[in-house]
């Protein structure tokens, strides 16, 4: 068939496709689609192999593309947060134990070591922190403040909630971002935050702020510790996907990484969103007293390990 | 063929192609984009140190943290694929079987655009577009994403109504051939009459002595449409 033919005949079925492309998606949904879809791709097919002229392949294209798009755009299956919260996201954390427990020991290694080595040798935090930075530190959990942890103006505990969000999850982001560089960036920022907080916790045990400075960190800690981990862990996974891709190509291996990785992400910026309201509300109130603190603290991190240990196994697992 | 267009068999059986955007084209969007942010951050500032003079900084804290790491994602998902930047400058994201881009890939690729802006000046992105085919940044390869051109209209032509008599070509053609003279025929327009010449002569196994090269050229062009005598379209 020669062009000209070709463009007479099937003219008038481009044009209804186009005004179904146009329609609302509803519309497009009706049972006719998929076959106008093929036959479309069928002329396209025919244009393309017989050697019709570009700009009537280029327009078969643009609309088999529209009909593509919206023929196999449709494919989200519903949001279940609590679903997800109970079972998918512990389950993605225990698929993920080995790497978790790797990042885990750096973390909370490299703090125990730092807080050890401060203990000893207290001038240790000023090859970090400079002086002033410490002497902050050390007014935010001084027992006799109004309040303990970021200092606060007049804007109370929600300014605290805002500004506890956009720092620790923005920080979680990045930590998993730049462990794309074959991790180096998560391992580095996982092991920054462990030293920080291993220098500042003996620092402020040896000032005589201990018991404030644990009994503030303990609560929200379970949840924000936590999730720094799992940051930490899914961009060390990101970037081991291209140092030890395995049998895969590198950019199959971390597509593939990138997909597993999601469901952390999800989870722990929930877990940070927990966070910020307990360090914002709970941790920094100076009318719960440092017992009930340390013993509620407990609590939520054995509440935390059973969830992400626990959540969604069933019988078989 | 050099080029930008990255293909896509679908499962009906046919190529799709998409045409993948460079980084000049993405770089404006961003910074169209990133002066839309900054523009709201702005102009939210006063309202807020109105209404809520307290809450005035947590407020615009969350507003922006919100902005700087999901405007991008909202937009992608809600807007078929496009921020304002992106519209304007007529790019689109798409999976890259050609599919909308849906939350997962839209979170996953904006979220390492921390690791694309790294160190500084978004130095990593521009490398990883520079070395790999479809102009990805880590981001897009990650979320297996593309960014491409987005016309997703065009036009029914008008065919100009020169009306000649069609010619069969004196010689067989193949398809390759038959392709660039109708591609003459479409373009013969847009060029100069001399132009034109000049082109259609360098066709000479198909030329005749007596007739000028383009309307010869035109002629072979409508057999092989497929035009009738009479020269209707």
């Amino acid at each position: 068939m020669k062009q000209e033919l070709f463009e007479r005949a099937r003219e008038e079925r481009w044009r209804r496709f186009e005004a179904l492309l146009d329609a609302p998606p509803r519309a497009a949904r009706d049972e006719d689609f998929p076959r106008r879809y093929r036959v479309l791709c069928q002329d396209l097919a025919l244009a393309q192999d017989r050697g019709f002229d570009a700009a009537l392949v280029e327009r078969l294209n643009a609309l088999a593309l529209r009909g593509h798009q919206r023929f196999y755009g449709a494919r989200g299956h519903p949001v279940r947060p609590i679903e997800f919260l109970a079972r998918g996201f512990p389950a993605a954390v225990r698929r993920e134990a080995r790497i978790i427990g790797w990042i885990s020991l750096l973390f909370f290694g490299s703090m125990t070591l730092f807080f050890a080595l401060d203990v000893t040798r207290p001038t240790l935090i000023y090859h970090l922190l400079s002086g002033a930075q410490v002497v902050q530190f050390e007014e935010m959990y001084d027992p006799t403040a109004a309040h303990y942890g970021a200092p606060r103006d007049t804007a109370g505990d929600f300014a605290a909630f805002a500004y506890y969000v956009g720092n620790n999850v923005g920080v979680a982001f990045r930590t998993f971002a730049w462990g794309l560089f074959f991790g180096v960036g998560s391992l580095l920022l996982v092991l920054f935050n462990g030293v920080v907080l291993g220098l500042l916790a003996g620092h402020l045990t040896l000032a005589g702020f201990g018991s404030t400075f644990f009994s503030f960190v303990i609560g929200h800690g379970a949840f924000e510790l936590t999730a720094i981990v799992l940051a930490g862990a899914a961009g060390a996974k990101l970037g081991g996907s291209l140092l030890m891709p395995g049998s895969l190509s590198r950019p199959v291996a971390l597509r593939r990484a990138g997909t597993q990785v999601l469901p952390l992400l999800y989870g722990l910026t929930a877990m940070l969103l927990v966070a910020a309201v307990l360090e914002a509300f709970w941790s920094s109130s100076r009318a719960v007293p440092a017992e009930v603190k340390l013993v509620v603290g407990a609590a939520l991190w054995a509440v935390v390990f059973a969830w992400l240990g626990l959540g969604g196994r069933t019988r078989a697992d | 063929m050099l080029d930008t267009i990255h293909s896509v068999e679908t499962p009906e059986g046919v190529r799709l192609s998409l045409r993948t955007a460079g980084p000049v084209p993405r770089a404006m969007a961003y910074g169209l984009d990133a002066s839309i942010r900054g523009s709201i951050y702005v102009a939210a500032l006063f309202p807020l140190m109105v209404t809520v003079p307290q809450l005035m900084v947590p407020l615009f804290g969350l507003l922006v943290f919100v902005g700087e790491w999901f405007y991008p994602v909202l937009f992608e998902v809600l807007g078929q694929g496009q921020t304002i930047g992106k519209r304007v400058l007529g790019l689109r994201v798409v999976n890259d079987d050609g599919t909308p881009i849906g939350w997962s890939a839209s979170i996953l690729r904006n979220l390492l655009m921390a690791a694309d802006a790294l160190p500084g000046t978004y130095a990593a992105g521009l490398v990883s577009m520079l070395t790999s085919g479809g102009f990805r940044r880590l981001g897009d390869h990650a979320a297996g994403t593309l960014v491409v051109y987005a016309e997703l209209r065009v036009p029914a032509r008008e065919r100009s109504g020169e009306a000649l008599a069609p010619l069969a070509p004196p010689i067989p053609l193949d398809v390759d051939e038959q392709r660039a003279v109708i591609a003459f025929s479409e373009r013969a327009p847009q060029l100069s009459a001399s132009r034109a010449e000049e082109l259609a002569a360098l066709a000479t196994p198909l030329h005749a002595p007596g007739e000028p090269p383009r309307q010869r050229i035109l002629r072979i062009g409508a057999w092989l449409l497929g035009r009738t005598a009479a020269g209707r379209t």
